[in-house]
């Protein structure tokens, strides 16, 4: 085990929304629930949009969603880079979970890792928790939210490096989203941590 | 494309099976709600191939409908086992985990 | 060969690729261990594995109504997979069987001791 990292455990940032922002999460949603409605329909015209547009104000009435603080802006670049990132982590891990599968040889071992992410919001603990159980190899059993520290059942692992070496991947995730959607704040502050000296469970 | 959909119908067909000894051999009632979710995703896989196989896409809107109901399904199993065990154990600490 | 033929073989091998990843999913949930590690198993045919066979499906059917009805499963089965994962494995992990001696390390087990230590702690003051 390593010393305490140099931050004090902070709680996630959730300021009162601005009523602009309210309004900018309301039209996020009810674009996207058109969008679906659209698709399941499969064509776009008029009466899809606008039974689209009814489905999605009932929706948002009868089931009206937390509100997500989302202080960076979408930045394309690192947003491919991300999505590119992820399927080759996608396709490498399949293949190595099938490889665990199927070779002859031990029953594999594994590790129940603490990440402690460096920015901790709501936004960035979901997205990064999403992404690392959608890999396989890595399962979130647990995150706590006061800390910003994700649980990780990680397959196998044999040694305590690769136990390091999988914590700085799970950084390293969370810098690329940051990248992607972070706002400059987050973005300094992950900058100023590198992914080496930081994520030890305090 | 046939000799495709004969390969892909054995290897489906012996994912199933296996799939299938761990839902009868469980142990625990989680084990078998996550070999379910495969079973599912493995018909989900044979309803696809099927469809790419025939050209036909009367089947699409049953994987709709299968890939929002697995997930209600295991969810539900989830928290009724996470239920039991709170009840059956001293539960130290999953007062805090909720 | 035309582009026809060649868009029916990269249909083929998705359709393959996916089916492979089931099987070896299906190997996987008999000889893996314990549950944690199925759950690993159980990711494979459910990411990666559907994403090839819709693409196969989508590269086979080339129609747009079709293609946007697939693209609304990948969706859904990408955002919904690992919130039934973490909710069958936040289940799971303090009272199932898990085979504690194949762990290298468990960071989970000091951090539970520490909730119930601050949960004795405020109950006593």
């Amino acid at each position: 085990m390593r010393s305490d990292p140099p931050t004090q455990p902070t709680d996630p940032a959730r300021p009162p929304l601005s009523r602009t922002a309210r309004r900018r999460n309301q039209v996020v949603a009810v674009t996207a629930l058109v969008a679906v409605w659209v698709l399941l329909w499969g064509t776009l015209s008029w009466a899809n949009i606008i039974g689209g547009l009814v489905v999605a104000a009932v929706l948002l009435a009868v089931f009206p969603l937390p509100p997500v603080t989302f202080a960076g802006r979408v930045r394309p670049l690192p947003l491919l880079r991300f999505w590119l990132h992820f399927l080759r982590d996608l396709v490498v891990a399949s293949a190595q979970v099938a490889w665990l599968a199927v070779r002859v040889g031990p029953t594999p071992r594994s590790a129940i890792i603490a990440a402690r992410l460096r920015v901790n919001t709501d936004l960035n603990l979901t997205l990064t928790a999403e992404a690392l159980s959608l890999l396989p190899g890595s399962l979130i059993l647990e995150a706590d939210r006061r800390t910003g520290t994700l649980y990780i059942h990680v397959l196998g692992v044999t040694s305590r490096d690769e136990v390091e070496r999988f914590r700085r991947g799970v950084l390293e995730l969370e810098a690329r989203i940051i990248e992607a959607i972070g706002s400059p704040e987050e973005l300094r502050r992950v900058r100023e941590t590198p992914a080496d000296r930081e994520g030890v469970p305090a | 494309m046939s000799a495709v959909a004969v390969i892909v119908t054995v290897l489906l067909a012996a994912a199933g099976g296996l799939t299938l000894t761990r839902i009868i051999r469980g142990p625990s009632i989680l084990d078998r709600a996550v070999a379910t979710d495969v079973l599912l995703a493995v018909i989900v896989a044979a309803i696809a191939t099927e469809a790419a196989y025939s050209r036909d896409a009367t089947a699409l809107p049953v994987l709709v409908v299968l890939a929002v109901l697995g997930f209600v399904g295991s969810v539900s199993v989830a928290r009724f086992a996470a239920r039991r065990n709170d009840t059956s154990t001293s539960a130290t600490s999953d007062g805090s985990r909720r | 060969m035309s582009l026809d033929v060649a868009v029916d073989v990269a249909a083929s091998i998705c359709l393959i690729a996916g089916a492979l990843l089931s099987l070896a999913a299906g190997i996987a949930l008999v000889r893996f261990p314990d549950l944690l590690t199925r759950m690993h198993a159980a990711a494979k045919p459910q990411v990666l594995g559907l994403l090839l066979v819709l693409v196969g499906c989508a590269l086979r059917l080339r129609t747009g109504v079709d293609i946007t009805t697939l693209v609304l499963v990948g969706a859904f089965s990408l955002a919904t997979a690992p919130v039934a994962a973490h909710m069958v494995g936040r289940a799971a992990y303090p009272h199932e069987d898990i085979r504690t001696d194949l762990l290298v390390t468990d960071e989970l087990a000091a951090h539970l001791d520490r909730v119930a230590e601050e949960r004795e702690h405020s109950a006593a003051a």
